[in-house]
């Protein structure tokens, strides 16, 4: 941390607009990190409750990425990791009074999930490889970014859970009454975790397929 | 014909295609030339055709049996004494099954095949036919296609094809239709035919299978076991309502024999899948405590798919263990956590799907450790020598 010659940069340079998009395709926390994936399996089976805890989870990692960074020059290296586990865990329990308070039903099926977003690998991982080494408002986008790729797989699993698991999304009904009445079925393992896993599965197939360079060796 | 389908022909990109139904109708003329290789009449194709020779027996009589309960369940005791217009009413309905199972996986493996460009391989031959006899023949045929695609898909060309698999793809199949339609295959309305769409069992027949009774028996606490009337030399002989293949001992028990004498299947496996069964029996017996419990432990042998798993699914060359005594080892694993689930776990009377599928994920485990051992026996054996 020299105090040099600093640059000045627009706030939505090229390598600023890299942080917020790259976490979404080619550099997601989930597919290609593959962190994360437990609340993945979790909380997908409805589209509700996927969509709140991806905004619950990209709340919390913009901002103790935010906070952490604006700290990191005061914070002794020993004990960082108890700052983080506070500021993360201040960030949750606001997140969780703020959905009970306004979204109840949502909130008591996520139950203890929304509690385990301290354990999130990807908050954590980000406030220790970027926030500490960077400027607020870049840690600021980084967070943004990576809890939306978060949340975009999240939801992109759940919408497939939801629609062959229950007929509904968002909890109104998709698959028409006149094909149940043919002899069509809702298919439960897709309410069930191991489903989740087959489908993240899927996805990271199809998104290897279209970034050949990012294959495992 | 053949310069056609070949690299560069006009129809080029179809050649895995035409290979595969080239080497299927006549023996191929091409040959090792590279390495030693042991030259032997039995290639893959020749082996499925054998296991397909076994499971003959039991498809026949599964085709029977389905006309036989159907009839029991409409009171005609005319047409049931008639065994040929059973089978008929059973071949009738078993064959869309069959080309939907057929149709469906080996789509997805030409599909596949083709497009890596590579040859296609036979390991398909037997799982389609395996999957229509481990379903209820009341099964939809869409359902049962999915199940295909699914069992095909993950469990087969994920891991890189014929050979690679992890997992038993026709258990797979069966597993996929358990979690993801489990009102389709258990439950007494779905093991005999024509009762579920319009048709009215008459007093006093019921379509549950003896384990279902039991089970049911064992739930509401009676002091003895229900089977539903029938006795263990229905089991044996198979006039049970089931899956399709699976109902009579007998029939798996002569696939057995030709699995046995052509050395196509492993006798280590099927004995010690057996044992197994009777050890866990026996230690309930012991232990008492419900009238389930203290069944005699040959039972398990003949009732459910206790069989069939035990010869055809536990003894599929890729996913059983490799080493002779890993072979004994995963079946007496099978064996007892078949009796275990079915015993213990009211909410699966049966229990030979899940033991298998589980004991397949732990058959490298078990080689791993059989080879060490060996490793280790041997160097001993160096370091005595050396002194």
């Amino acid at each position: 941390m020299s105090k040099g010659v600093e640059e000045k940069e627009p706030m939505f340079s090229l390598k600023n607009m890299k942080l917020l998009w790259g976490p979404l395709n080619r550099n997601n926390p989930v597919i290609v990190q593959i962190l994360g994936i437990c609340s993945a399996l979790a909380v997908t089976a409805k589209l509700k409750p996927a969509f709140v805890m991806a905004v619950s989870v990209t709340v919390v990692t913009a901002f103790s990425n935010l906070i952490m960074s604006c700290l990191r020059k005061g914070i002794p290296n020993r004990i960082r990791i108890i700052v983080q586990l506070v500021v993360i865990a201040t960030l949750v329990i606001l997140v969780d009074q703020v959905l009970k308070a306004y979204v109840y039903d949502v909130s008591k099926q996520l139950s203890v999930f929304v509690g385990l977003i301290i354990t999130n690998c990807i908050i954590m991982g980000r406030v220790e490889a970027f926030a500490l080494g960077n400027k607020p408002w870049p840690s600021f986008l980084d967070g943004i970014g990576n809890g939306l790729g978060y949340g975009l797989i999240l939801i992109v699993v759940a919408i497939v859970r939801e629609l062959f698991g229950s007929g509904t999304l968002w909890g109104y009904q998709i698959i028409p009454q006149w094909l149940y009445e043919q002899g069509y079925v809702n298919n439960s393992l897709m309410l069930l975790p191991p489903m989740a896993l087959i489908i993240v599965g899927v996805i990271i197939w199809i998104h290897r397929s279209k970034n050949r360079d990012l294959i495992e060796k | 014909m053949k310069p056609t389908f070949s690299k560069g022909g006009r129809l080029g990109f179809l050649h895995s295609t035409f290979d595969a139904f080239e080497t299927f109708l006549f023996v191929p003329n091409t040959v090792t030339k590279k390495g030693s290789h042991i030259r032997d009449v039995n290639d893959l194709k020749r082996t499925m055709i054998v296991v397909i020779i076994a499971l003959i027996p039991a498809l026949l009589f599964g085709m029977y049996n389905v006309g036989y309960q159907h009839f029991a369940a409409v009171a005609d005791p005319v047409s049931q004494a008639m065994w040929l217009k059973c089978w008929w009413y059973g071949f009738v309905r078993m064959l869309p099954m069959i080309i939907v199972s057929y149709v469906v996986g080996l789509g997805i493996e030409f599909a596949v095949a083709q497009k890596r460009g590579e040859e296609v391989n036979e390991g398909f031959l037997v799982t389609g036919l395996l999957v229509p006899m481990i379903m209820p023949i009341d099964i939809p045929l869409w359902i049962l296609a999915l199940a295909v695609a699914f069992a095909v898909v993950f469990g087969k060309e994920v891991f890189g094809g014929t050979g690679m698999n992890v997992f038993n793809p026709a258990l797979l199949a069966r597993a996929f239709v358990f979690f993801a339609y489990t009102p389709k295959i258990s439950g007494e309305h779905v093991w005999v035919r024509g009762v579920t769409k319009g048709g009215e069992y008459v007093d006093g027949f019921s379509g549950a299978t003896p384990l279902g009774y039991i089970t049911d028996s064992v739930s509401s606490g009676a002091a003895t076991l229900d089977f539903g009337g029938t006795t263990p030399m229905d089991w044996f002989w198979g006039f049970i309502p089931g899956s399709i293949g699976e109902v009579s001992t007998f029939c798996i028990l002569i696939g057995a024999v030709i699995l046995i004498w052509t050395g196509v299947a492993s006798w280590r496996t099927m004995v010690s899948v057996f044992a197994g069964g009777l050890v866990m029996g026996l230690i309930f017996n012991l232990v008492g405590g419900n009238a389930y419990m203290e069944m005699p432990a040959y039972y398990h042998w003949l009732l459910g798919g206790f069989a069939f798993g035990a010869v055809f699914m536990a003894t599929d060359p890729v996913t059983s263990s490799q080493t002779n005594v890993g072979k004994v080892i995963t079946g007496l694993i099978i064996g007892m956590l078949a009796v275990l689930i079915r015993v213990v776990n009211p909410g699966y009377p049966e229990g030979m799907m899940l033991s298998i599928l589980f004991v397949n994920a732990l058959s490298p485990l078990v080689d791993y450790y059989v080879v060490q051992a060996n490793v280790r026996r041997r160097n001993k054996r160096l370091k005595t020598a050396k002194q």
